[in-house]
């Protein structure tokens, strides 16, 4: 099984293409986000105004680092669980979000929102962290410094390990891993 | 006769537990995760592993947490009988050195209030247990416990007519349910007996078990087995994408109880399953 190379940004065939069980090598431009930053991006969509990053063909990485010690890039930074975002998942898809990365399950209404948007779920390795955190490159706080590990980072990430979890036919690793 | 001790030791042993334990998994838990690796045939799954097994590599090279969840810091102490404890306050020297351990290690502060969320910004305070033991030392047993495993925790005050098969059920459910969010594979540990608080102490405690170390009781450690055994055929594996390696181990602790009540707790861990003691 070799794993499939993707560069940011993705487009709606690169993505249409996936299927569960997949394993990916992500390089390019995501941006981390968890509970607060969600709340507060699905409140400027609401109201109209301007997010901190453009939302068609972003990958958003349900992530907050460790802090970043002298001379690194950035401290350890694995995927948190994805399911605290999931009210949030479907109208930043609907507004062109193209992929989200974390780890755990995701209900119903994010599947759907998958195969309606053609958008993708991808799980990093949950808890290895340190790993991961060599594939960024580059990281940089875009918005909410505030929020601290919660902050919105751009990060450039090179050969980050993913696994396809819910693909655009609305299809679930989890679920078919468990009825196999 | 009594020793004396003093909480600026306990703060010293503290800051180097919270960084050390953060960044080194115990021996018994790394082997496992080896043993686990070679026992999987799916490649998915065997890729996986190694790669959670790199990691450990990596953040002891890099001098990073194994995983950018530090947790919460909950502290075991044993105290001696004939310790005594001077120059300070010790919940404050346990969370001085939390605080020191968590800013020097570059750990992330992941406490907040539980209304307003505001963060404590040094990841106090820790959760301490304390227990009075004879003798004349200090042991200290640091857990990093992460937010993920730990939500995926259950307890329930079953009828005792639910029996062995009701905690069976209840204890498998557990696992069931949170499937792939508490980063399997995972370690099981279950609290049966004891009342509503004291089923999940048990419970966690069961976490610092060694890995493959049988429990004192027959019973209990067959009862290990038959669940492991079972737990492992759900075939969630590996950060459920399938396979063999839901859990490293189910480590079981009882205590007897109000004849009126069965209470059943499960703490989880993750496959980043810290801790490290100290004797002072
Ligand atoms: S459950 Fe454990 S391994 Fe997973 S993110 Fe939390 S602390 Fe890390």
């Amino acid at each position: 099984m070799s794993d499939i190379i993707l560069t940011t940004p993705l487009n709606k065939e690169q993505l249409q293409s996936l299927k569960i069980g997949d394993k990916v090598l992500l390089s390019g431009i995501i941006y981390t986000a968890r509970d607060a930053a969600h709340k507060r991006l699905v409140a400027l969509l609401v109201n109209g105004e301007k997010l901190p990053f453009e939302l068609p063909g972003a990958v958003i990485y349900y992530a907050g680092p460790s802090p970043t010690p002298p001379g690194k890039v950035i401290g350890s930074v694995g995927p948190t669980t994805s399911g605290r975002m999931d009210d949030y998942t479907p109208a930043l898809q609907d507004a062109g979000l193209a992929a989200t990365i974390g780890k755990g399950k995701r209900n119903q209404s994010v599947i759907d929102s998958c195969v309606a948007n053609k958008a993708v779920y991808f799980a990093a390795l949950g808890g290895a962290a340190a790993l991961t955190a060599q594939c960024v490159k580059e990281a940089e706080i875009i918005a909410w410094p505030e929020l601290g590990a919660e902050a919105v980072r751009r990060l450039r990430v090179e050969n980050m390990p993913l696994v396809v979890i819910n693909d655009t036919n609305g299809n679930d690793l989890y679920i078919k891993a468990v009825e196999a | 006769m009594s020793r004396e001790i003093n909480v600026k030791d306990i703060t010293a042993a503290i800051t180097n537990l919270a960084i050390s334990s953060n960044r080194k998994l115990p021996d018994d838990v790394a082997n496992a995760l080896t043993a686990a690796r070679n026992n999987e045939s799916l490649p998915l799954a065997q890729t996986t592993i190694d790669d959670i097994i790199k990691n450990q590599q990596i953040a002891a090279d890099q001098k990073l947490p194994l995983c950018q969840d530090t947790g919460m810091a909950v502290v075991f102490l044993e105290i001696g009988q004939q310790l005594q404890i001077t120059g300070g306050d010790l919940t404050e020297a346990i969370n001085c050195g939390v605080a020191q351990g968590y800013t020097d290690g570059y750990l992330r502060k992941s406490i907040v209030s539980p209304l307003k969320r505001e963060n404590t910004n040094d990841n106090t305070p820790a959760v301490i247990h304390t227990n009075i033991v004879p003798g004349d030392k200090l042991k200290i047993t640091f857990v990093p416990k992460g937010g993920g495993a730990e939500n995926m925790s259950r307890l329930a005050m079953l009828k005792p007519s639910a029996g062995i098969e009701g905690i069976k059920r209840f204890i498998i459910d557990a696992v069931r349910e949170a499937g792939p969010n508490p980063c399997p594979p995972i370690v099981v540990g279950v609290g049966i007996g004891g009342n509503f608080e004291y089923a999940p102490l048990l419970a966690k405690q069961a976490l610092l078990r060694t890995i493959g170390s049988k429990a004192d009781d027959e019973d209990i450690a067959a009862l290990e087995t038959e669940l492991l055994t079972a737990i492992n055929k759900l075939n969630i594996g590996a950060q459920g994408f399938g396979g063999k390696s839901t859990a490293l181990a189910v480590h079981i602790a009882t205590a007897p109880c109000h004849f009126a009540t069965l209470p059943v707790a499960v703490n989880i861990n993750c496959h980043v399953a810290r801790h490290q003691s100290v004797i002072l």
